[in-house]
């Protein structure tokens, strides 16, 4: 495995099991990711677009195959330790925002670093550069029902790149935005990837947003039918 | 921020609901420790009344009066050892709330049939002679600060003093001391004489007796010839054990405690009910909000105390302050119920029990939904977001 390839995924196959049947989505998925990549996965509806980066994230195992993450292989980590990497590793930001309705924009954007051993001062200083870095210091007492939804979802980014994680990883995150505010988002998650290093995965439909990105991936049929790299 | 705050803002997310499920854990809490407390002081007052000391009372009911001559007569049946009047004062201290189990007794006789109050010779003599005299109970004359030669004004709240007014001086003779420690020495004793000559309500007459026997055995022989030899007059008389008396009395009340008590379980059970499953509901109303702390990093572990917790604090937070009214209001009627419930008194016991239901009632409301938060997979919770 080379020193730029951040994720690896040997032969990873996926399937559910509904009643008698058996729903395969992937039976043999190879792909490797590289550190500093920006990679868009795109795909019709069904696809196992969430369900690929689910398995990325640590939340879905596997049912055969292996993932690497950085040396580590992740696939067969135990439930509690699996949790503990992706505290460490992974940003989440998701396509409905999900912010602690009943916590303001600075309590959501602190949540993982309650995972760490950050001292208070040092927690709250995270906090201020990364809500300065989206643009929103100004609203860091404002609950999310007073913010639309472009600004929740920087708020969720902050949080996702509070702890400083090696990977953000993005399930359609400007599903639910209007052209303009998806756009300021998608510019916001080129820069996290240009400017501070950030490998980001990001499933979308929307090819526009994909345009974001440094390379897509097309998957059908629990296969990459396709790749391309954006100059 | 920490763990807490989150719990705290879980917790308080909606107001009136949280409102609600407290008031409801408060009620069963201030009924639990309103009923408990009266059960033991019923309990205690019928296992502390003597078995061989006869009470006489008119026979309407205990609190009419009883002419001073039946004293002589009563003095004079075969088989009485030693028989003693009592007047009841209805006394306190300064405000009405202090009130004192306050009797206005023959000293001699009286220190002749309960012998269980100790006292020094001295102060007993200095009692005997001094018409003013009082003798105060260890423990009444801790919680005022009394001391022996002080002199403390009582007032009734029964009586008028012949010189106007409701309040009369006593000196303290003496204190008392009861021959076990379950005998309540919150009372205080005086002379029967000093109390009909300044009272204006006439002075033939005398509130209860109280008498021993030579023997156990002729109780009832002589509880019969007593209320044989009343038969037909002015006042008849029922007279019976100590114990009896106090049993019967609390019968009455005790059938009345069941049914409370019952009541109290039933709306425990309800209430149980109703908060497990206020519980249940609000926990999977962040069904999403917990798949999130768990995508995050939050440990199962973690998010199960965050949410046992959450019920835990509600059921403190209702069932203290239920325990604290509970205790006010025990408090506030304890001196007014006095004279039939001496014990009652909402305990450490008493605390301690139900300081456990709320840990119990906690545990049990929290426990399932925290189990679900714990088990809750990240995947199928956000599969069934919208
Ligand atoms: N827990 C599950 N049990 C059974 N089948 C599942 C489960 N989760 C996902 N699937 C199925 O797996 C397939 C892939 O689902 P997935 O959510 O990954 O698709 P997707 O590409 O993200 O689609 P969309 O674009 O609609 O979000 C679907 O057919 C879905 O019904
Ligand atoms: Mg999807």
């Amino acid at each position: 495995m080379s020193e730029d390839v951040l994720f690896q995924l040997n032969g990873v196959g996926k399937s559910f099991v509904k009643g008698k049947e058996k729903i395969s989505i992937f039976d043999d998925l190879n792909m490797s990711i590289e550190r500093g990549d920006f990679v868009a996965i795109m795909g019709p509806s069904g696809s196992g677009k969430t369900t690929l980066l689910n398995m990325l994230g640590g939340v879905d195992q596997p049912t055969s195959g292996e993932i690497w993450f950085d040396g580590t292989r992740i696939d067969s980590l135990s439930e509690s330790a699996l949790t503990r990497w992706r505290a460490q590793n992974i940003g989440f930001i998701f396509q409905f925002y999900n912010l602690m309705p009943m916590l303001n924009a600075q309590r959501n954007v602190e949540l993982p670093l309650l995972l760490t051993k950050l001292s208070k001062a040092q927690r709250r200083k995270n906090v201020e550069t990364a809500l300065a870095l989206v643009g929103l210091s100004d609203r860091a007492k404002h609950m999310s029902s007073e913010m639309s939804g472009g600004q929740q979802q920087r708020v969720a980014i902050a949080r996702a790149i509070v702890s400083d994680p090696k990977l953000i990883l993005c399930d359609e995150p400007t599903g639910d935005l209007d052209r303009a505010t998806a756009d300021e988002i998608l510019e916001m998650l080129q820069l996290l990837n240009r400017d501070h290093g950030k490998t980001i995965v990001m499933v979308t439909h929307d090819p526009a947003a994909a345009k974001y990105a440094k390379l897509t991936l097309h998957l059908d049929k629990g296969k990459f039918v396709q790749r391309e790299i954006v100059a | 921020m920490n763990d807490l705050y989150l719990i705290y803002k879980n917790m308080t997310r909606k107001p009136l609901r949280l409102f609600l499920t407290c008031f409801a854990i408060f009620i069963a809490f201030l009924i639990f420790g309103a009923v408990t407390s009266l059960k033991t002081a019923l309990n205690s007052s019928v296992e502390l009344s003597a078995d061989n000391r006869l009470v006489v009372f008119n026979r309407i009911n205990f609190t009419q009066s009883l002419p001073i001559s039946y004293f002589q007569k009563v003095a004079a049946v075969e088989g009485v050892k030693d028989v003693t009047h009592l007047n009841w004062f209805g006394g306190y201290y300064q405000e009405q709330s202090r009130q004192i189990v306050s009797l206005a007794v023959d000293p001699e006789s009286y220190l002749r049939v309960y012998e269980e109050i100790v006292i020094p010779e001295e102060q007993k003599q200095a009692w005997f002679n001094n018409r003013q005299g009082a003798l105060v109970g260890e423990k009444l004359a801790q919680i005022y600060g009394w001391k022996v030669g002080d002199r403390i004004p009582i007032s009734s709240n029964i009586f008028t003093h012949k010189d106007g007014g409701y309040t009369w001086e006593f000196v303290v003779s003496g204190i008392f001391k009861g021959d076990s420690e379950q005998y309540d020495t919150r009372q205080m004793l005086f002379h029967y004489k000093y109390f009909m000559e300044t009272q204006t309500f006439g002075n033939d007459w005398i509130g209860w007796m109280a008498l021993t026997t030579d023997d156990p055995s002729l109780n009832e022989k002589v509880a019969k010839t007593i209320d044989d030899s009343f038969a037909n007059s002015q006042s008849e008389t029922d007279t019976s054990t100590e114990k009896s008396f106090n049993k019967a009395f609390i019968e009455q009340i005790g059938n009345i405690g069941l049914i409370i008590f019952s009541v109290v379980f039933t709306a425990f059970f309800t209430i149980l009910i109703v908060v497990g499953n206020t519980m249940a509901l609000a926990i999977r109303e962040r069904t999403g909000e917990i798949a999130v702390l768990k995508t995050l990093g939050f440990s199962s572990a973690r998010i199960f105390r965050m949410v046992l917790s959450e019920s835990l604090l509600i059921a403190f937070i209702g069932g203290l302050s239920g325990l604290a009214a509970a205790w006010l209001l025990v408090e506030g009627v304890k001196t007014f119920l006095a004279r039939f419930l001496p014990n009652l008194i909402l305990d450490g016991d008493i605390a301690l029990q139900a300081l456990l239901f709320m840990l119990l009632l906690g545990i049990i409301t929290g426990l399932l939904p925290a189990f679900n938060a714990l088990r809750l997979n990240i995947v199928s919770a956000f599969n069934r977001q919208p």
